[in-house]
């Protein structure tokens, strides 16, 4: 059952699209004894390898795992539609890439959902696998499939499919899981799979799907989720992790020799916002901030490189300008990596002047090329609503410290969609792009400028104010595109240095209709699965029409439909599907914030103003942890190059 | 500046790294062992690299070549060393050089290519392999980004050898054919996958599973001898007789 299936899988490799992918062997890959090892983790980032490879999430429990004594952890991505039909003539099953052992030889089958669109890319796997699709048809030697990420935090559409999930940071809690299943093992698996799940489930931080019951009201609402065991608590925790300089991973980044999305060291420089965007989901369910230490993120950037010769550095977070040390450590780390051509990026960062000199020190040994802001809504109006809390003044004058700086190409992001919008909050858009244009005409001195308008429908999401808001329909969010579009166009002396890039509100749909669901979704979710549905987050594979036609069908029974799930308001009293699970957010004060919202009402950034009383801190037992710490990023020891000649030189 | 020539290979499952795989995986080895390679002028400057004839996506190969330039002098052996731990087991390092001459792709005009035909009777390749050497020319037809192309994969093969399977690379309870083949470096190229397209054409060889492709050599074609040459040689020599006429040779051997 556990040997490696690469001999069979090597014959169909030549016939396959970039069969690198599916050998392994990355540098900085692990392969542990399989006999060594009482308790083995598959882990899954359900989207093909070229996405999947670079997530942070699976590579920080890959490593945390793999330091284990007795644990093992492999990873597995879901194969390209040529591999799957290859792989099924041929009877070849889902395989991880370290050891080409079968899927359904692990303990613990873990995915990390970032998006709702993997849901089907779980199903061929676990089909490819020969695991039964749902929970309830699985045995005693099947893997524990263990949702996580963003996603998990309303598994209720996967919840047939899968036996757990968990909410929050994962270090500690696949930690705490891996012993339990271990005891469990030790002692001869008694109790068998029920028994494993229960004592998971008596924790209180692993949700464990069957053991609820979800009981609807006749107008198809839900009327309340009860725990069907007893010792199984009414609400599951998210977990957080408090001191991120105690967790300093990924330490040793795999280095893949197919060419990923994104190839560089990424270091995770805080975790949380508290900005406060109310469309922001990531935002809410990772409070409170807890920031890593300058000195913990030079670490990192420096042992990191060392392992993997990348020759960019990602600082990541939910909006890096923010760390309180940014300053410092992104001069610093420059000062450090100028002689060797390390290039440093700074994804989402916000509005303001400060970012420019911050951008300016990034790159002042390369190319000033583009600069990317999110203004996120095209009126003041409906950026009080968002709680982006940015002026359209703000933003020229930014854009025109870029343009003075050298920088050419600002882009900006945008929503279409969001709760209370009307065309002419989007239109402005337009004139929004046109100032930018003209200001960087006057500030460059040159023509040869450009703004590019990037905008996508806006999907509501649960642990959200939002949660409650109607969802723009497709079509009218392809109106008010097509209407901006037609705005951008017709605009003679500036429409030719303004790009438009937008997304159709079609997948936002069956996004929205994923992330609001309920377990009533799953049925919609295995028959688009058994239709051919996979890859829904690839356009070229992503089918409307299939998810729609497969809705129809599957809700209908149960009275309800696709809009019910997305362009209804929900109103204060409606139980959510995910309210038993617990972000630590009160729902009190979402719902606040939410009418705060429709009030066109602002709420300040907690880290600096008193406390909202949004309920983490309290419920989760966290705080805010922030710096500064007054520490610097000192000069590294010179460096003794590796190979200098010996006898040679004197 | 300093150029060395290095010989690398393609093993295992690692055969299926494609050139441009392998390109960033080399150049990020170079990053992790310090390397001080000489950068191109421009906005991205980029390390200087000549990479010389890959072999195609698929195929193992014990004999691949590339140049580097670096801005300070370092003991070849050790850079081998140093650049063969740095890449993945597969891609391996296995012989460096100091460039003393010039035109190392000039002197990779052919290869010696080793094809296993697993589930082929050797009688059955030796028969295909007769009427491929007696034919005056063999067209096989290969898909390109331009569509189909028509050429001759006869002309450019100086040699093709079928031989059983045995010893330590015995096929155990089934047939397998091994074929050593010759092959000029020509324009279109005729690979490895081209000959075997051309025994189907003569002899209608249908290997049942992929061919295991892999490049044993490549390097100056002998005319006299029939043979390939190691191209790193003439550099070697170069390399000892300037040792030689050196006052006190000084560091390892």
């Amino acid at each position: 059952m556990s040997e490696s299936v690469f001999p069979q899988l090597e014959a169909l490799l030549p016939h396959v699209q970039k069969p690198i992918q599916y050998v392994g062997g990355e540098l900085n890959s692990t392969v542990k004894p399989w006999d060594s090892c009482d308790v083995r983790w598959a882990l899954m980032y359900p989207d093909a390898y070229e996405v999947g490879l670079p997530n942070q999430g699976v590579q920080i429990l890959y490593e945390v795992l793999n330091e284990c004594e007795g644990v093992l952890a492999e990873r597995t991505y879901s194969v390209w539609p040529d591999m799957e039909a290859l792989m099924r003539e041929h009877g070849v099953p889902q395989f991880t890439v370290d050891s080409h052992r079968p899927l359904g030889a692990f303990d613990v089958f873990g995915l990390s959902f970032s998006t709702e669109l993997g849901y089907t890319n779980m199903l061929t796997a676990l089909d490819l696998a020969g695991v039964p699709l749902e929970s309830k048809d699985r045995g005693l030697d099947d893997p524990i499939v263990l949702a996580g990420g963003h996603a998990a935090f309303n598994p209720e559409p996967i919840a047939d499919f899968i036996d757990a999930a968990i909410v929050g940071d994962g270090e500690q809690a696949v930690l705490d899981m891996t012993e339990i299943v271990r005891a469990w093992k030790a002692e001869g698996r008694p109790g068998g799979r029920d028994e494993v799940l229960l004592r998971l489930a008596k924790t209180g931080a692993v949700y464990i799907p069957r053991f609820y019951d979800v009981e609807y009201l006749p107008d198809g609402r839900i009327a309340r989720v009860v725990p069907n065991r007893s010792g199984v608590p009414w609400r599951v925790s998210k977990h957080t992790v408090m001191d991120l300089d105690e967790w300093p991973y990924p330490k040793q980044p795999l280095v893949p020799l197919a060419e990923t999305v994104h190839e560089r060291m990424s270091v995770e420089i805080f975790r949380g916002c508290t900005r406060g965007c109310r469309f922001c989901q990531a935002g809410m369910i990772t409070r409170p901030v807890r920031e890593r230490s300058i000195t913990g993120i030079g670490e990192m950037v420096e042992k990191g490189l060392k392992a993997t010769g990348f020759e960019e550095v990602g600082l990541l977070s939910l909006s890096s300008a923010d760390h309180s040390e940014i300053g410092d450590i992104a001069k610093g780390l420059a000062d450090r990596y100028t002689e060797d051509k390390i290039g440093l990026s700074l994804p989402s960062t916000r509005v303001d002047a400060f970012n420019i000199d911050l951008a300016n020190e990034l790159t002042r040994n390369g190319r000033r090329s583009g600069l990317t802001f999110a203004p996120e809504g095209g009126s003041e109006r409906i950026r009080k609503v968002i709680n982006k809390m940015v002026s359209e003044d703000d933003l020229i004058r930014t854009v025109s410290t870029a343009y003075g700086n050298g920088w050419r190409q600002v882009k900006l992001y945008f929503m279409c969609g969001l709760p209370t919008e009307t065309d002419d909050d989007v239109l402005q858009i337009a004139d929004m792009a046109t100032r930018v244009i003209a200001k960087g005409r006057e500030v460059s001195g040159s023509n040869d400028i450009r703004c590019t308008v990037s905008i996508g429908g806006f999907v509501p999401k649960p642990h959200t104010p939002f949660q409650w808001a109607p969802q723009l329909s497709a079509e009218e969010t392809d109106a008010r595109l097509e209407k901006l579009r037609d705005k951008i166009r017709g605009d003679k002396k500036y429409g030719r240095s303004i790009g438009f890039r937008y997304h159709d509100g079609k997948p936002g749909i069956v996004e929205g209709l994923l992330s609001r669901g309920d377990r009533r979704i799953g049925d919609v979710i295995r028959a688009v699965y058994e239709d051919g549905g996979r890859f829904d987050g690839w356009r070229e594979h992503f089918s409307y029409d299939r998810w729609m036609a497969c809705a129809d069908k599957a809700l209908a029974p149960h009275g309800v439909d696709v809009d019910w799930y997305t362009t209804r308001e929900r109103s204060y009293e409606e139980v959510l599907p995910w309210d038993h699970l617990d972000s630590g957010l009160d729902k009190d004060w979402l719902w606040e914030d939410w009418q705060d919202a429709l009030d066109e009402t602002e709420v300040e950034d907690c880290r600096w103003t008193p406390c909202f009383d949004c309920g983490v801190c309290p419920a989760m037992d966290t705080s805010i942890q922030i710096g500064p710490t007054g520490k610097k990023l000192l000069p590294l020891s010179v460096k003794q190059p590796a190979g200098a000649p010996g006898g040679h030189s004197h | 500046m300093q150029r060395i020539r290095l010989r690398y290979t393609k093993r295992g499952r690692l055969r299926f790294t494609s050139h441009r795989d392998f390109q960033r995986a080399f150049e990020r080895a170079l990053r992790r062992a310090d390397v001080p390679m000489a950068y191109s002028a421009g906005f991205t400057p980029h390390p200087k690299v000549s990479y010389a004839n890959a072999a195609p996506t698929g195929t193992g190969s014990e004999a691949e070549y590339l140049e580097i330039a670096l801005t300070e002098s370092r003991d070849p052996q050790k850079l081998r060393e140093l650049l063969d731990e740095s890449l993945p087991d597969g891609l391996d390092v296995i012989d460096a050089v100091q460039a003393r001459t010039s035109g190392l792709a000039d002197r990779l005009t052919a290869s010696v290519w080793e094809l296993r035909l697993d589930g082929v009777a050797p009688e059955d390749a030796a028969r295909a392999v007769e009427a491929f050497e007696k034919a005056e020319t063999v067209e096989v037809q290969r898909m390109t980004k331009n569509g189909v192309r028509t050429f001759d994969a006869r002309s450019a093969v100086v040699s093709l050898e079928a031989r059983a399977a045995g010893g330590e690379d015995g096929p155990g309870d089934h047939p397998c054919a091994i074929l050593r083949l010759v092959v000029r470096h020509v324009t279109p190229a005729v690979r490895p996958d081209d000959v075997l397209s051309g025994l189907r054409v003569v002899a209608d060889l249908a290997p049942p599973v992929p061919a295991a492709v892999t490049r044993l050599a490549q390097g100056l074609f002998d005319e006299e001898t029939g043979t390939v040459t190691d191209p790193l040689a003439p550099d070697r020599e170069a390399d000892s007789s300037a040792a030689a006429q050196a006052p006190a040779p000084e560091g390892p051997a």
